[in-house]
């Protein structure tokens, strides 16, 4: 066979090849959430919690984990997503969700002191964990998860909005990152996901 | 001020051999315009500055970061991956500006490439029109797949996958398009209609495209939602800036391409023999801008 015949072939079997390994058909449990095993890095962040203390991964470590990135003045987003987690984890035993954090990281710290942010935490019931950290901490932190946000021009009241991540990363007790559920996910869908996930960790 | 030039020029993600790489094209070129101190270098040598220079800027100073978080920035940045900048490199034919500039052991090797069977057989086989027009349109269609979208921007290696296939099939396109040489001096050298039959054949799939993106109702690349917008803009009108520019801009290209392509037929015919005892054509050696 001549290499003008091997080639037209050669080319169609490479054009498969990175279409498959993108569209991540690796044969895994199914998910309505992106599978992100493998694609986003583990779990690794500096900061500080809503006592004021400095956290990092590490001590939430052997926990399974959602992060969502957001901001207590966000007159949205935030709350309808910290909502919908909530009814999402009710889904769930209550022993299993025993060992679920759920860490609700402002990327507003100018405006979201510890206290701010404890009481914004609190209406969404237990284990819902406030944090945020300096600006350096928290572009290293958006960075390192190909996120990102950006604060827009202060009205004459000094309210201003700020663009963030609208989804929920989950990262297994071994702070791998697991799964990336997005705004189009049903509450159910979301607990059929975590369900599945701890299923597949066990 | 000198902070926020230093934070524009500084990649976003540094990537050290692609900086090396561009570096090393940089150098070779400069060196061989001085030593070929010619002065109709000047204008290609404008020309291929200001795409090389387009196309580092949009992969590795701060711009990269805005094309990571804004759909219409990342489409001003495939505009110039793919269609400008490799456009006026290739127009700039700096093949004997480099030649002259690159150290010996260099051109040995890109000779030496070029003696590889395999080698030329690829090239061939991705400069056929059709492969060609396939490749340049397919690869705007496969990186805009809402779902291979959406892992390009998440992962690190997929993006710059993305980003290098862009700009590596965008030299190879506007290389085979804009060969100024008369056609049939080389075996990628295609005739000037040809040339614009594929120039006109990719513009209708990215009219659609663009058209496609900029007129939806709905938010059809969910991921700058997902990882956050660079500073607070609405998703629809994000998208709808992202369509319109691969929607007017790239398929102008093909317009402008055109024009060259016919300057080109101008220019074999006037310079084709007019005793009928010649039979050979002196192919056309400037480069045109």
């Amino acid at each position: 066979m001549t290499l003008r015949k091997i080639l037209p072939r050669v080319l169609l079997a490479a054009v498969w090849g990175v279409a498959i390994t993108l569209s991540g058909c690796s044969g895994g449990p199914e998910y309505t959430a992106h599978d992100i095993t493998g694609v986003m890095p583990d779990l690794e962040f500096n900061l500080t919690n809503e006592q004021g203390e400095a956290v990092t991964a590490d001590d939430y470590d052997g926990r399974l984990k959602l992060l969502f990135f957001g901001y207590t003045n966000c007159p949205d987003i935030c709350p309808a997503t910290m909502a919908r987690i909530r009814a999402a984890l009710g889904g769930l035993d209550a022993e299993t969700r025993k060992d679920i954090d759920v860490l609700f990281l402002s990327v507003d710290p100018q405006r979201d002191t510890p206290e701010r942010l404890q009481r914004f935490t609190s209406s969404f019931g237990d284990g819902v964990v406030g944090l945020t950290g300096n600006q350096d901490q928290l572009k290293a932190l958006t960075k390192r998860y190909r996120v990102t946000y950006g604060y827009g021009e202060p009205n004459d009241n000094g309210f201003y909005l700020v663009s963030h991540s609208s989804a929920i990363f989950v990262y297994g007790p071994d702070n791998r990152s697991r799964l990336l559920i997005n705004q189009q996910e049903s509450v159910d869908e979301i607990t059929a996901d975590l369900k599945t996930l701890l299923a597949q960790l066990d | 001020m000198t902070d926020e030039i230093i934070r524009w020029l500084t990649p976003w993600e540094p990537q050290p051999v692609l900086i090396a790489v561009f570096a090393i094209v940089a150098v070779c070129y400069v060196r061989g315009l001085a030593r070929r101190r010619r002065l109709r270098d000047t204008a290609p040598a404008i020309a291929f500055g200001l795409g090389l220079i387009s196309m580092y800027v949009v992969m590795q100073t701060h711009v990269d970061y805005y094309a990571q978080y804004m759909f219409f920035i990342h489409r001003a940045q495939h505009l110039i991956l793919h269609h400008l900048g490799p456009f006026l490199i290739a127009l700039s034919m700096p093949t004997a500006v480099l030649a002259a500039g690159a150290p010996a052991w260099l051109n040995r090797g890109v000779r030496g490439l070029g003696t590889l069977a395999p080698v030329m057989a690829s090239y061939r086989f991705v400069q056929h029109p059709v492969i060609s027009a396939l490749l340049f349109v397919g690869l705007i269609y496969f990186w805009l797949t809402p779902s291979i979208h959406f892992t390009a921007m998440l992962s690190a290696r997929d993006y710059w996958l993305m980003n290098l296939s862009m700009a590596v099939d965008g030299l190879l396109f506007w290389w085979f398009m804009l060969d100024p040489r008369a056609p049939g001096t080389t075996r990628t050298t295609y005739s000037t209609g040809l040339r614009i039959i594929v120039l006109w054949a990719v513009m209708p799939p990215q009219i659609a495209l663009g058209a496609y993106i900029a007129l939806a109702p709905d938010t059809v690349y969910d991921v700058y939602a997902v990882c956050g917008r660079a500073f607070p803009i609405s998703p629809i009108v994000d998208q709808q800036l992202g369509g319109l520019i691969t929607w007017i801009p790239a398929a102008m290209m093909s317009v402008v391409a055109t024009l060259i392509l016919l300057r080109f037929g101008f220019v074999h015919e006037r310079s084709k023999p007019q005793s009928s005892d010649r039979t050979t054509a002196t192919p056309a050696k400037e480069p045109l801008t």
